[in-house]
C-alpha cells in the first residue's frame, strides 16, 4: 500500500546515525599504511617562487616525501579545468590561464599550494612543512575587482587582468526605452565577497590498488561523478574504470564542494607516487584560504519608469572578481545564473547586462549558495526598493504594479529564460497578511518611543533551479550535460535500492527520495533504501547543486520508477492471464480491471526474480535504470518580509520578525523544506549582516578564521515565520521546484531594504555593521 | 610517552599520548570514537563538544593529558542501547540537523544547558549556543528541538 | 602544535619547582587561550606546567570586606557562585559573559588575567572594581597589573594565585562584543564605593584602563545623564575592520551609561 507519506512531514531516516555519532565523513576514515599530506601554501598574494629548497624538511622526522609543481608536471598531471566557456562580446572564447594543482612558477594568492609534504603522522608533516624553505620574490597585488584592469598581471594569458567581457540582451532597445523615461532611479552596490564554510571542512583519502591498478578517492563531494569525469578527462588521465570516488557522510556543501580541488588531486597522485594511501583533511584556517569564495561583484544599476511607476527598463553594469584562476563553474555564475534573473518577478520589457570577469590576487571565486541568482535578486530588489523611495510609492504596490500577472505564463523573459507557472501577487499577499503591514505604522510608532528605529523591507524574489537543459546549456558552452541518472533495484524479497546521482550533505534526500518511491511503487517505505555518492555503484551522474535534486534527480527516479510499473504489468499479465493493456497499477498492487485479480508489489518482484511462471519474451529482474534532462529551469519564487529595530547608539540591528512565503510547486516533505527556508535566510542574513571576506591591500585575508569572519550564531537570528503558496511546476513529473537556495536568494535585499528603510537612506553596503548602520543613523540624525 | 587513562563513556581507556595530544584526537584516533568532530582551529565552532565530569567543553581546546582521571561523556554515550537519549530524540522530533556535523557537539551542550536550567527561555537557548555554530538550519529548529525536550522535562 | 613536556602538579609549590626545573616553561591555567595559541603554532615552550590541579588556587570566599576569587576558579564558577551574585552580582554577570559556556567550564581567573589580551574581560572588572592581585610572592594591585598588550607586572616564575575584590556599593559591566570572535570591542566596569568611582574600559585600546574623566564626572552625580563623552586619545585606540576608534570611543560612553544605569538598578 502506498504510505500517502507524500506531502508529509515524515521524520528523517538519516538522523538515527547523526544523532548517535555514527554518521561517516571522510576524515572519519582510515587506510591501512595511511600518510598524512600537510600543504606548503603561500603567505604572499603575488610572488615569483624562485626556489623551493626541502633538504632540511626532508631530515625531520617522519617525512616520507615532498613533492613541488614540477613532480606534478614530469607525470603529466594537468591543469584544473573551467567547465564552461563563456563566449565574450567579440565572439571570443573567455581566458582561462592554467590552474596547476601545485604551482609550477608563480603564487597568485595566499594560499595558493605550492609543496606537499607527506609523512607518517599529520604532526610530523606539518612540523615538516615549517621547515620547507620557499625562496619568493614577491610582486605586486592586485585585490579589488574595480581596480583589477591595469592593475598588477596575474596571467600573460589574460591582459588586462580580463577574463571575459559578456553582454545580454539589447543595448539599443534599453536606451530607447531609457530615452522615454518619466524617472530612471539609479545605484551602485556591492555584492560582498563570501567564505562558504559548510561545517565538515573538505578532505581527501587517495588510495592505489597495486593489484587492479585502480584508484580509490574518497572525498568530501556534492558531485563524485563530476568529480570523476574532471579528474580522469582533464587533469590526471586516469580511466574512469580505474577511479572510483565516494562521497560518503558530508557536512554541508553550500557550492563549495561541486569543485575539483588541488589538494585532492594532489592526493590523488601521490597515493601512487608513494605506494602508499594519502590522507587529508583542511583545518578551518586553510578552508578560509582555500576554498572556493563567494560573489564579489560591483554594480551600477538604472531602472527606468514611466509616470505610472511601469518598469520601461533595466540596464546593469557589473565587474565580478574571479580570484586567481577560474574554478571549474566559475565562469557562468556572474553570467548565465546572473543576467538571465534580471527580469526578476517584473515585466520590464527590456534588459541590458554586461558584466566585466577579472582575476585578482584572491582565492577563486566560484558557486555558493545561490550563485548568481542572488547577486542578480539583491540589485533588482534593491534598485525597485530605491525606485519606490524616490517616487513616493508603496513598496509593495510598486512591486505588485509590475508583476507578471499569473494569466501570463508561461512568461518569456527578455533575458533568455522562459517562467512556466507563478503567481506572484499570492506570495506578496500573504506575505504581507503574515506580517501584518496594515499594522507596521503603529509598531514603528512604538519602536520610536523607546528610542529605536523600525524599518520594513521586502524581497520579490524568483530563482531558477535545476539548470536545464542539456541542449540548451552546452550551446552556451557548458562543458557538461545537466541531466541525472536513478536506478530503482528491486531485490527478490521485495525490498527496492534507489541508486542516485544525487548527493545529498543535509537535504535529507534519504528521506524525501524514500518518500516518493514509497508513494510511486506502493511499497513500505522502510523498504526503501536510498544510495548515493558512490561511482562504483551508481551509473553515471551529476550530482547536487542549484537546487536540482528533486526537480531533477527525484524526477530521473520518477521515470525509472515507471519503466518498473510497465515490466511489472507485463509480468502481472503473464500470472494473472491478462493482457497487459487490462492490468492496472494502484496502490502497490497489479490488478486486471474490473476483477479482484491481483498482484502485490512484492509478488511482482519475486516472480521477476524467480522466474518460474514468467513471460518468455521477458527478461527476468526488476532493475530499471533511467537518465532525466529536464525540459527547462524550475522557477520557485515568493516573497520575504523582514522587520528590524536599529538602536541609534550603537548602530546594533535586531530582526524582529521575518516572513517567508515561497512558492516551491509540489511540496514532498514540508518539514524539510522548511528546514531549507530557514537555513537559506540564514545564509543570507549573514551575508548582509555579518559576513564579509575582506582582504587587505597587500592580499592578506583578513578574515581567515571565526575570530574575524562573522558566523550567524543563534542569538543573531529570530525565530522564522515560513508560509507557502503552490503553483505545480509544469514540466517535471513531480510539480516540484527547488527549494535549497531561496532563502539565500530573498534574504540579502530583504534585510538591507529594512534596515535602509529605518534609517530613511537609500542605500548601505552589505554586511550592515554596527558601525556602519551607527555612522549613518548619526548623519540621518543630522540631516533632520 | 606518557599514558592518559579517561573513563571514557563508562568504559576506562589509558593509552601513550604525546603531550601535545588534543582530547579531540585522543576520542577520535585513539578510540575511533568519530563522533566528535572538528570544525575549527580557534575554539568556536562548537563540534568538539563533550562532557568531562558533567560538564561541556570544547575537547579541542584541552590537552588529553589534562582529562586524565576524568568521567568523559561523548555523542556515542548519550543513548542507552538503542533507546536515544531525550534530546537526541527532541532533534529528530524536531528537524534540529540536516547534514548532522554540527550535531554531537550541539547535542551536547544542549543536554548541559538543561541541566542547569531546566525551563530556559527562547533567549537563553540562543545565547547558550554562542559557542555552537551551525551553518545548515538557521538555528530554528534547533531552538525548537531545546525547547521540545525542556517541555518534556528529559532533556537533561 | 609543537611537543612538549607537560606537568600536573597537585601543589602550588610544586608546581612553582617544575616551573623552574623546565628550560622555557609555560603555565597552564584554563588553556583557553594557550591551547590556540599552541595549535596555531605562535608560542613553543619546552615544558607546560598544568595548574588544574591545584586545589589551593580554587574556590571563591568573603574575607575582610573584600570576596577572594582563586585564580583557578573557572568562569562559570564565578558567574554561578551565590556568594558573588550577593555581594558583587557585576563580577559574576562579567563571568557569564565570556566566552561560551564551555570556554566558561574550562577558563579561570587567573588565566585570563595573567594572558591580559586587550579585549578580554576580566582585566576590566579587576580594574574597575579597584582589585588585588596576589601571587606566589607579593600583592599587586590592579591598577599596576595590567602593563599592556599582553604584558602583565608578573616576573618570570611568578604565579597569580588568588584576585581580591573590594565589595563595592554598586557596579555595574556592560559590554558590546565583537559580532564574530564575541570578545569585548568595548567592555566598560562601573563601580562606586563610598565617593569612590571607578571606571574601566577593556577592548577599546591596547589594554585596560581607566577613564578619568568619567569618573570625574560620576563622582558627583552618579547617574547615566552625567556620562559626558570619553576623555581617551583616539589616536591611542584600537581601529580594525570591526570599530574604528572613533566608534570605540562613542562606545566607551555609551556601554559607561548602561552600566551606571545597570549598577543604579
Amino acid at each position: 500500500m502506498p504510505d500517502g507519506s507524500v506531502g508529509q512531514s515524515v521524520k528523517r531516516r538519516e538522523d538515527q546515525r547523526f544523532l548517535t555519532g555514527k554518521g561517516r565523513y571522510v576524515d572519519d576514515l582510515h587506510r591501512q599504511g595511511e600518510l598524512a599530506a600537510v600543504f606548503v601554501r603561500s603567505p604572499h598574494a603575488h610572488a615569483t617562487v624562485k626556489n623551493v629548497d626541502k633538504t632540511a624538511a626532508m631530515q625531520a622526522p617522519g617525512v616520507v616525501a615532498i613533492f613541488v609543481g614540477s613532480d606534478m608536471e614530469e607525470d603529466s598531471i594537468g591543469s584544473l579545468p573551467c567547465g564552461w566557456t563563456i563566449t565574450d562580446r567579440h565572439g571570443e572564447p573567455h581566458k582561462s590561464p592554467p590552474h596547476f594543482p601545485l604551482v609550477r612558477d608563480k603564487v597568485r594568492y595566499v594560499g595558493d599550494q605550492v609543496a606537499v609534504v607527506l609523512a607518517e603522522t599529520l604532526a610530523q608533516a606539518r612540523d615538516a612543512a615549517e621547515m620547507v624553505e620557499v625562496d619568493y620574490e614577491e610582486l605586486p597585488a592586485n585585490v579589488s575587482p574595480a581596480k583589477a584592469m591595469g592593475a598588477a598581471l596575474l596571467h600573460e594569458e589574460a591582459p588586462d587582468n580580463l577574463c571575459y567581457d559578456w553582454v545580454l540582451g539589447e543595448e539599443e532597445a534599453v536606451n530607447e526605452a531609457f530615452s522615454k523615461a518619466h524617472h530612471i532611479t539609479k545605484l551602485d552596490l556591492v555584492n560582498n565577497r563570501l567564505i562558504p564554510n559548510a561545517m565538515e571542512p573538505r578532505a581527501a583519502i587517495a588510495e592505489f590498488d597495486t593489484g587492479t591498478d585502480g584508484y580509490t578517492l574518497w572525498s568530501t563531494s556534492q558531485n563524485p561523478h563530476v568529480l570523476r569525469l574532471i579528474l580522469s578527462a582533464f587533469v590526471t588521465g586516469i580511466p574512469e574504470t580505474k577511479l572510483r570516488i565516494i562521497a560518503p557522510d558530508v557536512g554541508g556543501g553550500f557550492g563549495s564542494k561541486i569543485f575539483c580541488y588541488a589538494e585532492e588531486t594532489v592526493c590523488l597522485w601521490a597515493c601512487k607516487r608513494v605506494g602508499r594511501p594519502v590522507r587529508w583533511t583542511a583545518d578551518r584556517s586553510e578552508s578560509f584560504l582555500a576554498d572556493a569564495h563567494g560573489r564579489d561583484h560591483v554594480t551600477h544599476v538604472e531602472l527606468a519608469m514611466d509616470e505610472n511607476g511601469e518598469f520601461l527598463g533595466l540596464k546593469v553594469d557589473t565587474t565580478a572578481n574571479m580570484g586567481a584562476y577560474l574554478s571549474n563553474f566559475a565562469s557562468c555564475v556572474p553570467t548565465y545564473l546572473y543576467a538571465t534573473l534580471l527580469a526578476g518577478q517584473y515585466k520590464t520589457p527590456v534588459v541590458y547586462c554586461n558584466v566585466k570577469a577579472v582575476f585578482t590576487n584572491t582565492a577563486p571565486v566560484d558557486a555558493y549558495r545561490g550563485a548568481g541568482r542572488p547577486e542578480a535578486t539583491y540589485v533588482l530588489e534593491r534598485i525597485v526598493e530605491a525606485a519606490a523611495r524616490e517616487l513616493g510609492v508603496d513598496p509593495a504596490e510598486l512591486r505588485r504594479r509590475n508583476f507578471i500577472k499569473p494569466d501570463q505564463f508561461p512568461y518569456q523573459t527578455p533575458v533568455a529564460l522562459t517562467y512556466d507557472t507563478g503567481d506572484y501577487e499570492a506570495s506578496l499577499d500573504k506575505a504581507l497578511e503574515m506580517i501584518d503591514y496594515a499594522g507596521f505604522a503603529g509598531r514603528k510608532a512604538e519602536s520610536n518611543a523607546r528610542g529605536k528605529l523600525r524599518g520594513i523591507g521586502f524581497s520579490a524574489y524568483i530563482e531558477a533551479c535545476g539548470i536545464a537543459p542539456s541542449s540548451v546549456v552546452g550551446s552556451l558552452g557548458a562543458g557538461v550535460g545537466l541531466w541525472e541518472s536513478a536506478q530503482v533495484r528491486f531485490n527478490a524479497t521485495g525490498t527496492v535500492s534507489i541508486l542516485t546521482g544525487s548527493h545529498a550533505h543535509g537535504q535529507g534526500h534519504e528521506t524525501t527520495f524514500s518518500q516518493v518511491v514509497a508513494d510511486t511503487l506502493g511499497v513500505p517505505i522502510e523498504n526503501v533504501e536510498i544510495v548515493h555518492g558512490d561511482t562504483g555503484q551508481i551509473p553515471m551522474a551529476m550530482g547536487t547543486y542549484g537546487s536540482r535534486s528533486l526537480a531533477v534527480g527525484g524526477s530521473a527516479i520518477m521515470r525509472a520508477c515507471g519503466k518498473v510499473i510497465d515490466k511489472g504489468k507485463k509480468i502481472a499479465a503473464h500470472l494473472l492471464e491478462a493482457s497487459v493493456e487490462d492490468i492496472e497499477f494502484k496502490d502497490g498492487n497489479f490488478t486486471v480491471a474490473g476483477t479482484d485479480k491481483s498482484k502485490s508489489m512484492a509478488e511482482i518482484a519475486f516472480t521477476a526474480y524467480v522466474p518460474h511462471n514468467y513471460p518468455e519474451d521477458l527478461e527476468p529482474g526488476l532493475d530499471e535504470t533511467a537518465f532525466y534532462d529536464p525540459l527547462n529551469f524550475t522557477y520557485p519564487a515568493g516573497t520575504h518580509i523582514c522587520e528590524v529595530e536599529i538602536d541609534p547608539d550603537t548602530g546594533v540591528t535586531e530582526i524582529v520578525d521575518w516572513v517567508a512565503v515561497d512558492d516551491f510547486g509540489k511540496v514532498i516533505n514540508p518539514m524539510i523544506v522548511e528546514g531549507q527556508v530557514h537555513g537559506g535566510i540564514a545564509q543570507g542574513v549573514g551575508q548582509a549582516m555579518l559576513e564579509h571576506g575582506v582582504y587587505d591591500e597587500s592580499g592578506q585575508l583578513i578574515t581567515g578564521s571565526y575570530m574575524d569572519y562573522c558566523m550567524p550564531r543563534a542569538d543573531d537570528l529570530p525565530s522564522f515565520r515560513v508560509g507557502m503558496t503552490e503553483t505545480a511546476c509544469t514540466h517535471n513529473p513531480l510539480g516540484v521546484k527547488g527549494c535549497g537556495e531561496a532563502g539565500a536568494i530573498a534574504a540579502p535585499p530583504a534585510f538591507i531594504n529594512a534596515v535602509t528603510d529605518a534609517l530613511g537612506i537609500m542605500h548601505m553596503e552589505m554586511p550592515a555593521t554596527p558601525e556602519k548602520v551607527w555612522r549613518l543613523a548619526q548623519q540621518a540624525a543630522a540631516a533632520e | 610517552m606518557p599514558k592518559v587513562t579517561i573513563t571514557v563513556n563508562g568504559r576506562q581507556e589509558s593509552r601513550e599520548v604525546e603531550g601535545r595530544t588534543l582530547l579531540v584526537q585522543f576520542l577520535r584516533e585513539h578510540l575511533n570514537l568519530t563522533g566528535t568532530h572538528v570544525g575549527c582551529d580557534t575554539s568556536q565552532c562548537g563540534a568538539c563538544v563533550v562532557h568531562i565530569d558533567g560538564k561541556s567543553v570544547k575537547s579541542c581546546t584541552m590537552l588529553a593529558l589534562q582529562a586524565d582521571g576524568s568521567e568523559v561523556t561523548t555523542i556515542e554515550g548519550l543513548a542507552s542501547g538503542s533507546q536515544l537519549h531525550p534530546m537526541q530524540e527532541a532533534f529528530r522530533e524536531h528537524h534540529g540537523l540536516q547534514c548532522g556535523f554540527c550535531t554531537p557537539g550541539m547535542v551536547m551542550s544542549a543536554v548541559d544547558l538543561l541541566q542547569k536550567n531546566a525551563n530556559p527561555s527562547e533567549q537563553e537557548i540562543r545565547e547558550w549556543l554562542e559557542g555552537n555554530i551551525c551553518r545548515c538550519t538557521g538555528y530554528h529548529n534547533i531552538v525548537g528541538a531545546i525547547q521540545h525536550a525542556a517541555r518534556h522535562g528529559s532533556g537533561a | 602544535m609543537y611537543d612538549f613536556g607537560y606537568h600536573r602538579p597537585t601543589s602550588l609549590a610544586d608546581a612553582i619547582n617544575e616551573l623552574q626545573r623546565a628550560e622555557d616553561g609555560q603555565v597552564m591555567a584554563g588553556g583557553q587561550t594557550l591551547i590556540p595559541t599552541l595549535k596555531q603554532r605562535l608560542a613553543q615552550p619546552s615544558d607546560i606546567v598544568d595548574l588544574g590541579q591545584v586545589d589551593e588556587l580554587k574556590g571563591i570566599s568573603e574575607d575582610g570586606g573584600a570576596l577572594v576569587v582563586g585564580a583557578m576558579t573557572t568562569h562559570a564558577e564565578v558567574a554561578a557562585s551565590d556568594l558573588v551574585k550577593s555581594k558583587i552580582p557585576a563580577l559574576a554577570s562579567l563571568a557569564e559573559g565570556i566566552g561560551d559556556p564551555q570556554v566558561r567550564h574550562r577558563g579561570t581567573i587567573g588565566g585570563s588575567i595573567a594572558n591580559n589580551d586587550p579585549a578580554a574581560d576580566y582585566p576590566a572588572g579587576c580594574v574597575g572594581l579597584g582589585a588585588t592581585i596576589h601571587t606566589n610572592q607579593r600583592q599587586i594591585p590592579a591598577d599596576d597589573f595590567f602593563v599592556g598588550l599582553f604584558e602583565t607586572a608578573l616576573e618570570e616564575g611568578e604565579i597569580v594565585t588568588a584576585i581580591s575584590f573590594p565589595i563595592p556599593d554598586k557596579a555595574a559591566y556592560a559590554k558590546f562584543p565583537n559580532p564574530a570572535s564575541r570578545y569585548a570591542i568595548v567592555g566598560v566596569m562601573v563601580a562606586q564605593a563610598g565617593s569612590t568611582v571607578r571606571v574601566a574600559v577593556t577592548g577599546a585600546g591596547p589594554g585596560v584602563f581607566r577613564d578619568h574623566a568619567i569618573e570625574g564626572s560620576l563622582a558627583g552625580n552618579f547617574s547615566a545623564d552625567a556620562v559626558g563623552d570619553s576623555s581617551a586619545d583616539e589616536g591611542s585606540l584600537n581601529g580594525d575592520m570591526h570599530a574604528s576608534a572613533a566608534y570605540r570611543k562613542h562606545l566607551i560612553s555609551v556601554m559607561t551609561k548602561r552600566a551606571v544605569s545597570a549598577a543604579n538598578g
